[in-house]
């Protein structure tokens, strides 16, 4: 089960991901990332810390706007992940493309 | 002493979810980590989304195959389908960097499965092909 939720600030847009991101439902991650890049949004804060789990289909995601918001000059950054799916994004060393910050404060200062 | 657990996972990707709650189940009575344990789910995870996307193009109607056994320190997942089968021995997996400028979806996954089991065996006979997935138990 996947729930995202989105919560729109001044000059920030949160997505927060609650619960496990997996083949069945990463389209949901990719239509709400694509809607905010549709929308104009400048910062995306990626709100990791209820994320339980993420297969290569919700890392796909992400990979797959890397250059997108290099063009648009979007910066996407994620924080609050567990141990475990923090991990998993560096067995493909995605901790080097993708900002990952460990809580909320540090995400704002990027 | 061997201990073995099977599961009949239906090709349809929202079963993945009850996949995972089964490793889970018989990964915390091995002695891998909690991350260790985390990551072998994971690669399983990536097979069988991988055949039930590819090779059965999701048809709920078919079904894999999923066993688990732990024998001689060695924790050992096979992944049983019919059909055309995934030569995950022979398949290349692309580069990060490719993945990424590319912006394909697909991909990432076998990358993962390579990296975090220590044995993988792919064998096809007749209709019916077998992957097999190692990983290494440390003794207690």
């Amino acid at each position: 089960m996947l729930k995202i939720e989105t919560k729109h600030d001044s000059n920030f847009t949160t997505l927060h991901l609650i619960g496990e991101v997996d083949a069945s439902n990463s389209v949901e991650l990719d239509e709400h990332i694509s809607g905010l890049v549709d929308s104009g949004v400048q910062k995306i804060l990626v709100d990791g810390s209820a994320l339980e789990y993420i297969s290569s289909a919700g890392l796909g995601v992400f990979m797959s706007y890397i250059e997108d918001f290099q063009e648009k000059n979007i910066s996407l950054v994620i924080f609050g992940l567990n141990e475990r799916v923090y991990q998993v994004f560096r067995i493909l060393g995605l901790d080097q493309l993708i900002q990952i910050k460990s809580d909320k404060e540090e995400a704002l200062r990027v | 002493m061997i201990m073995k657990h099977e599961l009949k996972l239906y090709c349809d990707t929202t079963r993945l979810a009850d996949l995972r709650k089964f490793l889970n189940n018989i990964l915390q009575n091995t002695s891998l980590t909690d991350i260790e344990q985390h990551q072998v789910t994971l690669a399983v995870d990536e097979v069988c989304a991988n055949l039930i996307i590819h090779s059965h193009g999701c048809n709920a109607r078919e079904f894999i195959n999923v066993e688990v056994e732990k024998e001689n320190g060695i924790l050992k997942i096979e992944i049983v389908d019919r059909g055309e089968g995934f030569n995950i021995i022979e398949y290349k997996e692309p580069e990060i960097s490719h993945v990424k400028a590319t912006k394909r979806k697909g991909g990432l996954g076998i990358i993962l499965v390579k990296r975090i089991m220590d044995k993988i065996e792919f064998e096809k006979i007749g209709t019916q092909n077998t992957c097999r997935l190692f990983k290494n138990l440390k003794s207690k």
